[in-house]
């Protein structure tokens, strides 16, 4: 029988300029919360909340503060807090983000965050609103892979300018950021949205696949690509950085040049 | 048995999506491409004709202090310029009715707006199309009306 050696606490030399003691700095803020409770009110209303966070903390950890230790009937969706699920999108201070990757330090801290659910889309409770119009559109892309060779034994090979090609729209998360700043969207939400055209791409472009006339036949609608107006909001919503004006813009060229 | 019902927006007992939040059917059709096709190529167009209709206007010759009745007459006697002005005029007329068309589109909220305003819309750009077509082309610097030479100034006497 062995006895464990209590591991030695592990020790990380920092230079004096990081973080002098390791004391992370705080700072005040107030968090303002557009609340909507259909069950109460068909108003909707702002409800402020006093904070102390961390210099290291986001949007999406003041929130668990508030829901956790102050109001626990604020509602607001979020599954992997990392920026990779795409259920936190939310309008703050106006602009559309993902919670879990905005910094609080980041904000101007000396005057209220603002924080509301995603625009265009029907609100169901406080910051959750229904995607449903969101997925319909999505899916009307036809967002799978469709071949129609036989399918291989091992997987289907593509060189790497292939691949290289669409690789920008494959970073999509479905946040619904994009589609929720659109303004042409805000009318009445039957145009197919940036974040339908991305995925679209995603596929209208990929060599492996078969259905890209039909997609671009989906797209060359009313409500399609023709009611983009470059206004870039999209582009600037994207949490991933994708250049979602580009990618509507290539699609229009792809519509133009094979009707042409 | 209780039934949860699930809680959509609007009305919350129906379960549905309200419905002016539902897309509706797809509208498949070439018409907005080459909406969107026009409004690209008869701008560059436009920018051509109007800066070349400003400078042989405004700065050639005696320039701006030359423009007057005659000096349209004259332009118009020459089917160069009235060329000119009809591709001008229908242009432009073409390429900003269908860009407020889209503003319509964009911003009315209601479908009867949207309906009547661009019905507003066309109408305006119709009369304005055939009254400038006709100015155009029945131009007449010597009307004579019922036998009588209207006075004018720019016409010989009879």
């Amino acid at each position: 029988m062995t006895t464990e050696m209590a591991e030695p606490a592990s020790k990380i030399e920092l230079p004096a300029s990081v973080a002098g003691d390791g004391e992370i700095p705080t700072f005040h803020i107030t968090l303002r919360v557009r609340r909507y409770d259909p069950e109460i009110s068909d108003e909707a209303r702002w409800d402020d909340y006093k904070l102390t966070m961390y210099g290291t903390d986001r949007v999406l950890d003041a929130l668990h503060k508030v829901k956790w230790e102050i109001d626990g009937s604020v509602s607001f969706r979020r599954s992997c807090a990392h920026g990779v699920c795409g259920s936190d999108a939310m309008r703050i201070n106006g602009r559309n983000r993902l919670a879990c990757k905005t910094l609080l330090k980041d904000l101007d801290t000396s005057k209220p965050i603002t924080v509301e659910p995603i625009k265009g889309l029907p609100v169901e409770k406080d910051l959750i609103v229904d995607m449903e119009p969101f997925f319909q559109s999505f899916r009307e892309v036809m967002p799978f892979l469709i071949n129609k060779g036989h399918e291989p034994t091992k997987e289907r090979l593509q060189s790497v300018e292939d691949r290289e090609r669409f690789d920008d729209t494959t970073k999509c998360i479905l946040c619904a950021a994009c589609t929720s700043s659109c303004p042409v969207f805000w009318t009445d939400g039957q145009y197919f949205g940036p974040a339908a055209i991305v995925n679209a791409h995603r596929f209208i472009f990929d060599s492996r696949d078969d259905a890209g006339d039909m997609r671009l036949e989906i797209l060359n609608d009313k409500e399609g690509v023709w009611r983009c107006r470059t206004t870039f909001n999209c582009s600037e919503a994207c949490p991933r950085g994708i250049q979602v004006t580009k990618a509507i813009a290539e699609v229009k060229q792809a519509i133009l040049s094979r009707k042409i | 048995m209780t039934t949860i019902e699930s809680p959509r927006s609007g009305k919350i007992s129906s379960g549905k999506i309200a419905p002016k939040y539902n897309r509706t059917g797809s509208s498949r059709g070439n018409f907005e491409m080459i909406a969107w096709l026009f409004m690209r190529l008869s701008g560059i167009v436009l920018v051509v004709l109007i800066f070349g209709h400003l400078f042989v206007n405004l700065l050639v010759g005696e320039g701006i202090h030359a423009i007057d009745f005659g000096f349209v007459a004259g332009k118009w006697a020459d089917p160069f310029w009235q060329f000119w002005d009809l591709a001008m005029l229908w242009l432009a007329m073409l390429h900003g009715t269908n860009g407020v068309r889209t503003i319509i589109n964009d911003y009315a909220e209601k479908d009867s707006t949207r309906f009547w305003l661009k019905m507003v819309l066309y109408a305006a750009t119709l009369v304005i199309i055939i009254l400038g077509t006709l100015v155009i082309f029945t131009f007449n610097p010597c009307p004579v009306v019922d036998g009588v030479q209207l006075p004018g100034g720019f016409c010989p006497a009879p």
